[in-house]
């Protein structure tokens, strides 16, 4: 049975002690891998070797282990969140990989994710796109009664789709102009194919488009590597719709050219 | 100190308690809103909800998460549901029945004015939520869809698909973002709250460890709000994520704030069995499931057959035999003691034995696949992604983990903790779920306390205070920042051989083998033996290479694991008094002749406040001192649960 193949791995890690050093990478071999174990409990078994041997465990970012909260990251031979689809870093298991091959394990790597420590990012940039209008504005307690306005079954099945983006930053990692075209075009479209999106909408596409490009993600070529990299498989056609609302603000948007939402981060 | 327990519950009859309150609440006039200044510690649904909530209004709010953006907070983890009084399937709910279940499903041991209000608000949260525009899944006429579960015969449960946690904090994190755009909110990522501020009994501020940087920082407010979750991982496996912690409510504990009801820790019935040493965390699946799924074991120890070879005639439904009312849907306290027992008597199924099955095959059966798999394909892939096995060809095996704590700080009605200005919201606190919480409920609970409470009773609070701040030069945040550093230095300074992990692992084995489903006087006494024994070990062999001068995540699981080590020895006496079963809390020493909890409603019908007592080295407290708030039952009598 496979729960009982131990196995020892070759891994190559990115090694980096802070943003402002010399990176390397580092070959090691971890010992007695089961099959069964996730890839993260792998480096967990190697960072114990490494604290056992008086040295720096590898800094990597995780939290639920589960898939949904985003936080892991790594490119793992040359893949973010690795090579099987629809997957995280952390729904990964060793029985994926084959002991006879080397593991090469790198960090996210885009302008707009700067490097903190090893295979650590910083992806604040996301959140700062968030914040220019990837939201509803409205305030606690001015609600009607949630069946008061009806939406069709396949709008909200659509918007859902959009909606299940973890904010991990695969999209990015992969796409060769590190950019960040599906992330902004899975968050616009879920409030742009809901009832309660349509007063912002167009403002919510201009600015975060801005915000985008203000932040150093690179444009959409159209190589679909991000549809491919998501672990969510957020489909690209996504990227077309946030395209139409833009066009249609850009021309027809007096907020175009007041462009309110992004002056804060303009200085 | 004598402390006098006052849950300040509002006059008036049942119904009435939550709008007399709000009509007495004091105001703080828009002018002066942004002289005010509150700090929130956590970014999950309640933290999240109430910084916005609270800036919406017109506060200077400072909001503190230890991941890196507040999107990972671990409520993003919930997968079932959220539950709410809307009635709009006429099948006979009701503010009233969604208050009578959550009383019951907790056993009788919550304060009834809370949980109505809880109830009460249930409403409004989904409003907002679809305000906000979050797609919870609806029919094809356009309307909200709904579903049951566990303890409850109505179908409540507004949900969306297996990630109505997501989707609700996204919901919150866009209104705190708004808030953040606006200037409103201060948003500190990658920091993590090492010690509140207490000043003559009352909250100043935090000390606050910036991750990157390891620089230690202070933080001055008029009110502190923590909303820090919950503290399974002190059995180190658990549903929870791995940074999941109790320090926030730990350290403000050791400060002076009452910790109550710590025994109450909910296994979750339905999680992914273990699959071995190395296993880092479990995985939940939804309680849903026990919609449309069948729970069962062989009925014959031994019995090696493929699942699918099994026979209905050679199969146990346990627990619809043994609870014909609920069957598959009992609450999560009583489904989890059944799985567990089947397991003890060797029917258990996988190769540890450890694990029962959970079938779909007749539901899809009659509903047809693609009805089960629009309800529950995500749960399937990430099953299958885990096992290795499809769970629509053959059953999935489940077995109970540690998942959410009812307990929490001791909070009144305006969920203030005994300390002046501190708040405590969500899992954090202990108001609300009793002994047992039912499913789909914590994600109302923290957005009931987050959107709806706390920013009512924060402007009541605020309204008697004075603008003037406590200076973070002054003296108490002097000591505090300093005690902080001290603490941090003695944890890099043991230099001894094993990780914070290999302890985090020991005292988990501790807790779960003997304070984990089932507990005894001879077990909670052995368990308070190991404990503060491992809790020295810790103290002489913690190794932690690194500096704290840099992003360390080695520190701060070592802060943490120091912290479980304390905590749960709190935890043990609290489960060790309570010589009764209710809820989650089973005492092998109090069932039924049939196995079931037994109450003792006259001896133990409190909530357990307990208050920190330093012993004579720092590492190991004394036993606490114990504080009891009576429990008025004065609209659900209690009663015998009976799910039969």
């Amino acid at each position: 049975m496979a729960a009982n193949t131990v196995s020892n791995f070759r891994i190559k890690i990115w090694r980096q002690s802070q943003a402002e050093s010399q990176g390397h990478f580092e070959c090691y071999t971890v010992k007695d891998i089961s099959a069964d174990m996730s890839f993260l409990e792998m480096l967990d078994v190697l960072n114990e070797q490494l604290i056992s041997e008086d040295q720096i465990p590898v800094a990597f970012d995780h939290d639920c282990r589960e898939g949904i909260c985003g936080a892991c990251s790594l490119v793992i031979n040359g893949i973010p969140h690795g090579k099987e689809c629809g997957s995280t870093t952390c729904q990964l298991y060793m029985r994926h990989f084959n002991a006879s091959l080397e593991i090469t394990i790198e960090p996210f790597r885009a302008r707009s994710f700067p490097l903190i420590k090893d295979l650590v990012v910083d992806r604040s940039s996301l959140d700062r796109v968030m914040q220019a209008g990837g939201y509803v504005s409205v305030n606690t307690g001015a609600a009607a009664d949630a069946n008061n306005v009806l939406i069709a079954k396949h709008s909200a099945d659509d918007a859902f789709t959009a909606a299940t983006c973890i904010g991990c930053g695969a999209c990015v990692a992969v796409c060769k102009n590190a950019s960040g075209m599906l992330f902004v075009a899975a968050k616009t479209s879920q409030l742009a194919l809901l009832p309660q999106g349509q007063p912002e909408r167009l403002q919510r596409s201009l600015a975060m488009v801005k915000q985008m490009q203000l932040e150093g993600f690179g444009n959409c070529s159209n190589h679909y590597e991000c549809e491919a990299a998501c672990p969510k498989n957020i489909p690209a056609s996504y990227i077309a719709q946030l395209n139409r609302d833009f066009l249609n603000a850009s021309l027809t948007s007096k907020e175009y050219e007041s462009q309110t939402h992004c002056k804060t981060y303009e200085e | 100190m004598t402390i006098k327990l006052d849950a300040r519950i509002p006059e008036g009859d049942l119904a009435s308690k939550w709008s007399n309150q709000q009509a007495n609440f004091k105001l703080v006039s828009p002018n002066n809103k942004p002289k005010y200044k509150v700090i929130v510690i956590g970014s999950g649904l309640a933290g999240a909800s109430a910084a916005a909530t609270l800036a919406e209004q017109g506060y200077q709010v400072d909001c503190f998460s230890f991941n890196d953006s507040p999107r990972r907070a671990h409520s993003v983890a919930a997968q079932g549901g959220i539950n709410a009084a809307k009635n709009y399937r006429n099948d006979g709910d009701s503010t009233y029945r969604l208050f009578y279940d959550t009383i019951k499903g907790g056993d009788f041991r919550s304060r009834e004015a809370n949980v109505y209000r809880l109830a009460e608000v249930s409403g409004q949260i989904i409003d907002h939520c679809v305000a906000q525009g979050i797609p919870f899944a609806r029919d094809y006429a356009g309307y909200l869809d709904s579903r049951s579960f566990g303890g409850v015969q109505v179908s409540r449960t507004f949900y969306a698909r297996g990630q109505t946690g997501q989707q609700l904090l996204l919901g919150a994190y866009g209104a705190l973002n708004r808030q953040i755009l606006l200037g409103k909110v201060r948003m500190f990522s990658r920091s993590e709250m090492l010690d509140v501020v207490i000043d003559k009994g009352v909250a100043q501020g935090v000390i606050v460890r910036n991750l990157i940087s390891g620089e230690i920082q202070r933080f001055n407010a008029h009110a502190v709000i923590l909303a820090s979750g919950g503290y399974s991982n002190l059995f180190y496996l658990s549903t929870n994520a791995l940074g999941c912690n109790v320090t926030a409510t730990y350290r403000a504990y050791k400060q002076g704030a009452l910790f109550a009801n710590p025994a109450f820790t909910q296994i979750h019935p339905t999680c992914i069995p273990a699959s071995g040493e190395h296993q880092s965390k479990l995985t939940l699946m939804s309680e849903s499931l026990r919609n449309d799924g069948r729970i069962w074991v062989p009925a014959k120890q031994g019995d090696v057959r493929s699942p699918g070879d099994i026979p209905d005639k050679d199969r146990d439904y346990f627990m619809e035999r043994r609870y014909p009312a609920f069957g598959n849907l009992v609450p999560r306290d009583i489904a989890s003691r059944a799985v567990k027992q089947v397991c003890d008597q060797g029917l258990g199924v996988g190769s540890t034995g450890h694990g029962v099955y959970l079938d779909l095959a007749d539901a899809i059966q009659t509903s047809g696949q693609d009805v089960i798999s629009e309800r529950y394909g995500n749960l399937f892939e990430m099953y299958q992604r885990i096992t290795n096995e499809n769970p629509q060809t053959s059953p999935m095996r489940i077995y109970p983990a540690a998942h959410y704590s009812m307990g929490g700080l001791w909070v009144d009605y305006h969920l203030m903790s005994n300390i002046k200005g501190l708040f405590v919201i969500g899992e954090a606190n202990f108001s609300d779920h009793g002994a047992n919480r039912l499913g789909a409920s914590a994600l109302m609970q923290g957005l009931a306390d987050g959107y709806f409470i706390v920013p009512a009773s924060v402007s009541h609070y605020l309204a008697e205070q004075k603008p003037q701040l406590t200076e973070t030069g002054s003296e108490c945040f002097k000591q505090t920042d300093e005690a902080v550093k001290h603490k941090l230095s003695r944890l890099l300074g043991i230099k001894g051989r094993h990780s914070a992990d290999y302890f985090h692992r020991k005292l988990g084995r501790i807790m779960w083998d003997n304070c984990g489903m089932a507990r005894s006087a001879s077990g909670l006494t052995k368990a308070l033996e190991e404990i503060p024994e491992l809790s020295q070990q810790f103290w002489r062999q913690l190794k932690i290479t690194g500096s704290g001068e840099e992003l360390n995540y080695q520190l701060e699981k070592a802060g943490r694991v120091a912290d479980f080590l304390a905590f749960s020895q709190l935890v043990c006496q609290d489960a060790f008094h309570r010589n009764e079963s209710c809820g989650a809390h089973f005492r092998e020493e109090s069932q039924s002749d049939e196995g079931e909890a037994l109450r003792n409603d006259k001896q133990f019908s409190y909530v357990a406040a307990w208050q920190f007592k330093s012993g004579d080295s720092p590492d190991n407290p004394a036993p606490a001192d114990l504080h009891k708030e009576p429990l008025q039952h004065d609209c659900v009598a209690p009663d015998q649960r009976n799910y039969k």
